[in-house]
């Protein structure tokens, strides 16, 4: 019983701790609500593993692979709506093609080069590219993150701004089939 | 969090910081715009105090109708606006390219296609600089108008060829109406100018007692007005002024040097201070910052002096392909006279002569 109170006590401290970390840090506070709220199932390539399909973390968050070429949408049988490809990264529908996009901090081919901090909030809020642009496509679930807070938005953001840059040019969405 | 993150990120952040700095700073300059609670909206258009009489649809004469030279394209709709000032208040216009209004102004601009009353959006200053946006839409009956869904209302009216008016949502308000430095598009010094320009693509006459910029100066309704009474864009000839009163009408509200957009670098909001016109520096010969999906091969520029086809900006505006039109949002044709208006301006600049002023072949006075 006392073991077991130890455990239970020993796991709201270290619940604390990570909790004031991420008050107090939220570079902190954007890896958790990163980590936790499916960025990487499809910001991050995914490949066969020994367990498995998983994110390919030496690609984390990159996006769509620019070597992997899509030139067209996919042929689903009738009664499907949707497809997508092996890494999770291309996704065809009734809107084309879309394509994951490369959210860590390379200079040249991260579509957070040119995005300030409010114009990732807007972005979300509003499903604009840069919070005043085109239409983000599906399956990008900005309905449901639009409702996190401000400053859960600005975490996100602070940490997309620290993770390991990546260099790849993600493609243009492709328009439906005619 | 690892440290080797923090570490690579400061030497990526050198980069990045200057522009995000100064997007920062020019974010910061501009007036909030905050979504509205719904509770604070009124429920229907009546609540809003536009009729004296609702029953007859009577405006409330204490309002004052307006229209700007160079209208925003809404598929053709037919627009009527007004403004209502707090008594005893007044515009600051020190700042010509961000007025500052009272608290409690309200604005309504009314739509209507083939002679029908569709929707009429309303904005209100809240205090500090914050405003509130809805859109309400008419009854089949044209007898009243309710607050129109958060996300807006589709197929709102047919448009023809399968195309439909779309009301849109009250986060589709601060698209345009957060990302200048002002939350009041078309209520300034240029688009109240008594010195209308007669090429305005569906320029309108203006509205039996609707005020200018005369008419408020002279109600004695502005303050701080450093600009000439009748402003006026100076150009070479006819089709370079309603081009780039166009340009400024329908797309300077977010590509304008004072706004969230601000490191494009481009500027179609024209500033009687700049010439030639930022509308010319910043898109004549200036590559695209990344080509959008659906524009030709081979199109790289903004602009091509001489050159339509090659030019990335009629391909835009001349599209309703959601992934490449411009503007984005608001609109579900093509503004067929704009873009005859906007060609032949381009065609029109001496490919020689790209970084000129005035372009020769033109003539006439503007």
């Amino acid at each position: 019983m006392n073991v077991a109170k130890a455990l239970a006590g020993l796991c709201l401290a270290l619940a604390g701790t990570g909790l004031a970390a991420q008050e107090a840090d939220p570079v902190a506070r954007g890896e958790y609500l990163t980590n936790t709220t499916g960025c990487h199932d499809c910001h991050t390539p995914w490949i066969m593993g020994a367990n498995g399909p998983e994110p390919d973390m030496t690609r984390a968050l990159s996006g769509h692979p620019a070597d992997m070429v899509v030139d067209a949408p996919a042929e689903v049988p009738e009664g499907w709506a949707m497809a997508a490809n092996a890494a999770n990264t291309a996704w065809s529908g009734p809107w084309g093609v879309s394509f994951t996009a490369n959210l860590t901090p390379d200079p040249e081919t991260g579509v957070l080069r040119e995005m300030s901090e409010s114009q990732f909030i807007d972005t979300i809020r509003n499903g604009r590219h840069m919070g005043q642009g085109r239409p983000i496509l599906p399956p990008m679930p900005w309905p449901a993150y639009r409702n996190m807070t401000d400053a859960d938005l600005a975490a996100i953001y602070a940490y997309l701004q620290q993770v390991t840059p990546i260099r790849n040019a993600v493609p243009e969405p492709l328009p439906p089939s005619q | 969090m690892s440290v080797p993150f923090i570490a690579k990120a400061r030497r990526f952040g050198a980069s990045l910081g200057a522009a995000s700095a100064f997007a920062v700073l020019v974010a910061a300059s501009a007036q909030p715009v905050w979504p509205a609670r719904e509770a604070e909206l009124p429920a229907d258009l009546f609540a809003t105090g536009l009729y004296s009489e609702p029953e007859t649809l009577t405006v409330d004469p204490a309002h004052l109708a307006f229209s700007p030279q160079y209208p925003l394209w809404t598929d053709g709709a037919t627009k009527r606006r007004w403004i209502s000032l707090p008594a005893g208040t007044t515009i600051d216009a020190a700042d010509a390219g961000r007025w500052l209004f009272p608290v409690g102004t309200r604005f309504w601009k009314e739509f209507s296609f083939d002679g029908r009353r569709v929707e009429t959006r309303f904005m209100e200053h809240r205090g500090d600089g914050r405003w509130t946006f809805a859109a309400y839409e008419w009854s089949a009956d044209g007898t009243g108008a309710t607050l129109a869904p958060e996300r807006g209302r589709a197929d709102a009216w047919p448009l023809g060829e399968g195309r439909t008016h779309t009301i849109p949502g009250r986060i589709d308000c601060q698209v345009c109406h957060g990302s200048g430095p002002s939350p009041v598009l078309g209520f300034t010094a240029l688009q109240l100018s008594p010195d209308r320009d007669p090429n305005a693509p569906h320029g309108e006459l203006l509205p039996l007692g609707a005020v200018d910029l005369a008419a408020l100066i002279e109600r004695g309704l502005i303050t701080g007005l450093a600009d000439d009474g009748a402003p006026r864009i100076v150009a070479s000839g006819p089709v370079e002024r309603a081009a780039l009163g166009y340009l400024h009408g329908n797309c300077g509200h977010c590509h304008t040097e004072d706004g969230a957009l601000a490191e494009l670098g481009l500027d179609l909001a024209h500033d009687p201070e700049d010439s030639p016109a930022s509308a010319r520096t910043t898109t004549f010969d200036t590559p695209l910052r990344k080509p959008p999906a659906g524009l030709p091969e081979g199109v790289a520029l903004r602009v091509i002096p001489g050159d339509p086809d090659a030019s990335a900006l009629l391909h835009r505006v001349a599209s309703r392909d959601r992934l490449l039109q411009m503007p984005p949002l608001g609109t579900a044709l093509v503004d067929e006279d704009a873009v005859a208006l906007l060609e032949a301006w381009i065609a029109a600049q001496d490919k020689s002569r790209a970084d000129a002023s005035a372009p020769l072949n033109e003539g006439g006075e503007g």
